[in-house]
């Protein structure tokens, strides 16, 4: 007990941090493995920290009750390189590897998930591009992002589409040299999927809409030919390979989410009194904490293994998956459990739990929903004994 | 253009709950976090704006401690600074290291590269001696403007506002001179990733006091550590002469 309200007073996250990093340090290390950040990654993390505490968490409900696309700091972030990690460095962006840039979204996403998916998500609609573009069309169309702070967006041709990513009905058509289809809806500059047994993908920019997914547009739009990506027929190809650098980041957000409601639960646990004490030092509490605590450090190692398979050029999909549901769960229960912890202020929406509880739910939902990663996961484990026996 | 140096010291990050050793020699300062003083960022962000506005040619970091200062210098450098110099003190030698010996330093340094202007915090949130400015300027026997909330530069001079005790205090001082930043000086900027990447390649240079001929031997003895006393309890009195009664049989009046 007295232990626990030793770990509880070392108030910061930053002491907290501290613990888990200052292990024996090794300049040789002779056991293959390495859980400490180099320079470069300590610097990194501590902007992103900074900017979160300062300019994302104090705006974070403003924005949420408003229903405004964060603009202001998007535009900031943007000043500091954080939107345009992933950029080639022949279009002038950092190129930084999945790890770093999940490092850096981990610690976003503890201001606000909102606010970071609005920081980050542009980077979904670069990756196509990255992964598949020819050097002329990353020059062209992801240059353009490191010059101004614009926005790109990864939409799907049809509000259908969700699993079942290869049932889409969207056809489109040579007419000469444009391909024509009709399309729902995007903002600023968008990267396509058209699906059709035949797949191909395209890039295709300069409509705008003033508020998120608010209305949408049906008419024909023609695409030039040289906005196609790799060729036609590879979408679902470039889609998934996609994915397997997408799945990490939002494990890394989910991740931020848990650590979020770990502090703000220690935090309020410390200052709320019951029965004369402190709420942290009734044991059921404390022990909620423990659990909120250990599955963030688990959903951390999780996501920092995905990452880092995929910077290494290992097939990740296995872990990428178990990063992504598990780091999905663990948010979701620290954010009931953080909302518990409050008690009756949790529900209020005055008190900052409650938008945790009801941003952490996407993540069982989009980049994959949780059953899709236990499919990919469990697949994975029977084809791995099969090819054994 | 001015050619600045600005002082930059590692120190125990603001936002830590200090301890103090047990042993009452000093305190934690191992496996806490350390940053750079919060006055010296400000100090850094003012000479990078000199810089973009072109009033400013070269902007030389430097600080004096154990070989983890160096992070405070690559911060700096993130910030904007061209390049850095790290003075090597370690161990015992930084324990006792004083503005007396940092003031000296930063004056060999400062004429060695024959700067126009030295800019630093105007304390260190560890020791709050408020000092390194003014003894620096004395020993280079230059002008100081200290405790600046805005400082305006021309050709050959600068018009510096001072917060003082009064109010504020407007002077002009003629190049080169020492100026002291204090907090509304400026908003520090935060260092933007690009800029991260490209301080690696920038060069820090490492020296020692001696090389500088600046003598470090302890001036002072720490004789002991201790948490300032515990607050006492208030005490509630019925009415105005009775408060006048207890302040008078404290001595307060």
């Amino acid at each position: 007990m007295a232990f626990l309200k030793t770990v509880c007073t070392t108030s910061t996250t930053l002491g907290r941090r501290a613990l888990s990093v200052s292990c024996v340090r090794s300049t040789t290390h002779q056991n293959g493995y390495n859980f400490e950040l180099n320079d470069t990654q300590k610097e990194y993390q501590a902007v992103a920290r900074k900017f979160a505490r300062e300019e994302i968490a104090p705006v974070a409900a403003h924005y949420d009750k408003a229903n405004e696309f964060p603009h202001e700091i998007v535009k900031k972030a943007w000043t500091l390189g954080l939107n345009n990690l992933s950029i080639p460095k022949h279009c002038g962006g950092l190129e930084e590897k999945v790890f770093n840039f999940c490092l850096i979204l981990e610690e976003l996403s503890w201001g606000c998930t909102g606010i970071s998916n609005a920081i980050s998500s542009s980077g979904l609609g670069q990756s196509p591009v990255i992964l598949a573009g020819t050097k002329e069309q990353q020059k062209k169309y992801l240059g353009r992002l490191v010059e101004e702070p614009l926005l790109t967006a990864y939409c799907v041709t049809e509000p259908g589409t969700g699993s079942d990513v290869n049932g889409v009905k969207t056809r489109a058509k040579k007419k000469g040299s444009f391909f024509g289809f009709s399309i729902f809806l995007f903002f600023d500059f968008s990267i396509f999927r058209c699906f059709n047994f035949n797949f191909p993908i395209f890039i295709l920019f300069n409509f705008t809409i003033s508020k998120y997914f608010d209305f949408s547009y049906n008419f024909s739009i023609f695409i030039p030919k040289e906005n196609v990506l790799l060729g036609e027929g590879a979408g679902f190809k470039i889609a998934m390979g996609a994915f397997d650098k997408t799945r990490p980041p939002v494990a890394c957000a989910a991740t931020g989410i848990a650590q979020r409601c770990l502090d703000e639960a220690t935090k309020y646990s410390l200052e709320r009194k019951t029965f004369g004490v402190p709420i942290a030092h009734h044991q059921a509490i404390a022990f909620i904490l423990a659990d909120m605590a250990i599955g963030v450090e688990t959903a951390r190692l999780a996501w920092m293994k995905a990452a880092w398979e995929a910077d290494n050029g290992i097939r990740n999909s296995y872990s990428a998956s178990i990063a992504k549901s598990y780091a999905a769960d663990v948010a979701n229960k620290s954010a009931s459990d953080a909302v518990q912890v409050f008690g009756g202020a949790g529900f209020n929406s005055e008190y900052p739990v409650e938008k945790l509880m009801r941003d952490a739910k996407i993540y069982h939902i989009y980049e994959g929903t949780t059953q899709i990663q236990k499919l990919v996961v469990s697949r994975s484990v029977i084809d791995s004994t099969k090819s054994v026996a | 253009m001015a050619r600045v140096l600005v002082g930059v010291k590692r120190v125990i990050d603001y936002a830590v709950k200090i301890r103090v050793k047990p042993d009452k020699s000093g305190v934690v300062t191992d496996g806490v976090k350390h940053s750079m003083n919060p006055f010296d960022e400000i100090a850094i962000e003012e000479a990078v704006r000199l810089k973009e506005k072109k009033l400013a040619s070269e902007i030389i970091a430097v600080s004096c401690g154990p070989t983890q200062s160096q992070e405070v210098i690559r911060t700096a450098l993130a910030m904007g600074a061209d390049k850095g110099i790290h003075v090597e003190v370690s161990g015992k030698d930084y324990e006792t290291l004083q503005p007396i010996h940092v003031s000296k330093i930063l004056a060999k340094i400062a004429q060695n590269e024959k700067v126009d202007m030295v800019i630093v915090g105007k304390q260190a949130i560890d020791d709050d001696s408020n000092q390194t400015a003014q003894m620096t300027a004395a020993v280079l026997d230059w002008p100081q403007a200290t405790f600046a909330s805005k400082v305006e530069k021309g050709d050959k001079e600068i018009t510096v506002t001072r917060e003082v005790d009064g109010g504020l205090e407007t002077i002009k001082c003629k190049l080169p001179v020492v100026i002291s930043a204090d907090l509304r000086l400026n908003e520090p900027r935060y260092a933007t990733l690009p800029n991260i990447m490209k301080a690696k390649k920038k060069p820090i240079a490492k020296v020692t006091p001696k090389d500088l001929g600046v003598d470090v031997s302890p001036r002072i003895t720490v004789v002991s550590v201790e948490d300032p006393p515990v607050r006492e309890p208030g005490v509630i009195l019925p009415d105005v002469d009775a408060l006048v009664a207890k302040l008078k049989e404290g001595g307060h009046v």
